[in-house]
């Protein structure tokens, strides 16, 4: 057999792969065919949302409005700035920056975990004010049982975009490990590369639920 | 190595309008648009989505192939939305 140089050149080129440029197109390719299913596994979250929001608008405003709008456009700007972060992280990988890349990741978790503090008090907030559906549900009458189908969407929602979060924050964490030890390296950027393709989609979902459950009642004025 | 590194500073002129973006559209929210008003939300929520698709995904500078699975998840999910609104919002339609 022939000795095939390409097969030599770098240890995290994979057997089956002709070039390092072939491996990498082929697990971004990979990547969005899985966040091509994470569109449609949100995706059937929004439609409930767009059939209860048509039938029910006036107790999806009323409910939306009880929401903190400070907190909820503060979280959209933490999320905004780690997705920066992240994305420089990206570019510290790409051109062998490695302390660098380690310094992004940290941030970018860092802000990560802002997130789903301010997420968590906002919810504590929500339990505060008897705003989470059950038997302690409490609303102005006319509104109550449909503003518990918003409440219970608007939990629904973000907790799956924070389960997202924390699952984002242990991949950064592998991606930590596999920066300090030097699996990852200006040849084989690829893992950062991919972790940030899930991370800037997570942060996709939240630049939708803002404004679909903290903006959409504030033009009425009662 | 023949991929394309993004310049930082496409990064950061990016974020400044994601930015930008956020405060606008809350302060938009509080105009009385009518019904405008989930359009210019979810317009602009749309803008942002694209502009962190095409510069903090690369979409822009990948391969035609990435380009085609974007797209079709995209227009996978307009078909779960399209064709379940155009169930729902027709209901009330009596043609006796």
């Amino acid at each position: 057999m022939l000795p095939d140089t390409a097969h030599h050149h770098s240890s995290a080129l994979a057997h089956q792969f002709d070039t390092i440029e072939q491996q990498r197109d082929a697990t971004t390719l990979g990547m969005w065919v899985f966040l091509a299913t994470e569109v449609l596994f949100f995706g059937g979250l929004f439609a409930t949302y767009s059939i209860y929001r048509v039938w029910y608008p006036d107790a999806f405003g009323a409910a939306s409005r009880t929401l903190d709008i400070t907190l909820g456009t503060i979280n959209t700007a933490v999320l905004i700035t780690s997705s920066l972060t992240m994305a420089l992280a990206v570019h510290s990988a790409q051109v062998g920056q490695r302390r660098l890349l380690m310094l992004f990741l940290v941030v970018t978790m860092a802000l990560g975990l802002v997130f789903l503090g301010i997420k968590g008090y906002e919810y504590y907030q929500k339990f505060v004010e008897h705003h989470v559906p059950g038997s302690n549900f409490q609303f102005a009458p006319e509104y109550a049982r449909n503003a518990q189908i918003f409440f219970s969407l608007y939990f629904m929602m973000t907790g799956l975009h924070a389960a997202h979060m924390i699952i984002g924050l242990g991949i950064m964490t592998w991606m930590l490990v596999w920066s300090w030890n030097g699996t990852v390296s200006r040849e084989y950027a690829s893992p950062i590369e991919i972790a940030g393709l899930y991370w800037h989609f997570v942060d996709i979902i939240w630049i939708f639920l803002y404004p679909l459950l903290y903006l959409i009642g504030r033009h009425v004025h009662v | 190595m023949s991929e394309y590194v993004v310049r930082r500073r496409v990064y950061f002129t990016i974020y400044a309008i994601l930015i930008a973006c956020t405060l606008l559209t809350a302060q938009v929210a509080f105009l009385d648009l009518g019904a405008w008003n989930t359009v210019a939300a979810v317009g602009i929520a749309a803008f942002k989505a694209v502009l962190v698709i095409l510069f903090f995904m690369h979409v822009r500078y990948s391969t035609p192939l990435t380009w085609l699975v974007v797209g079709g998840s995209l227009f996978w999910f307009g078909i779960l939305l399209v064709l379940t609104m155009s169930d729902y919002l027709t209901r009330g339609w009596h043609t006796y």
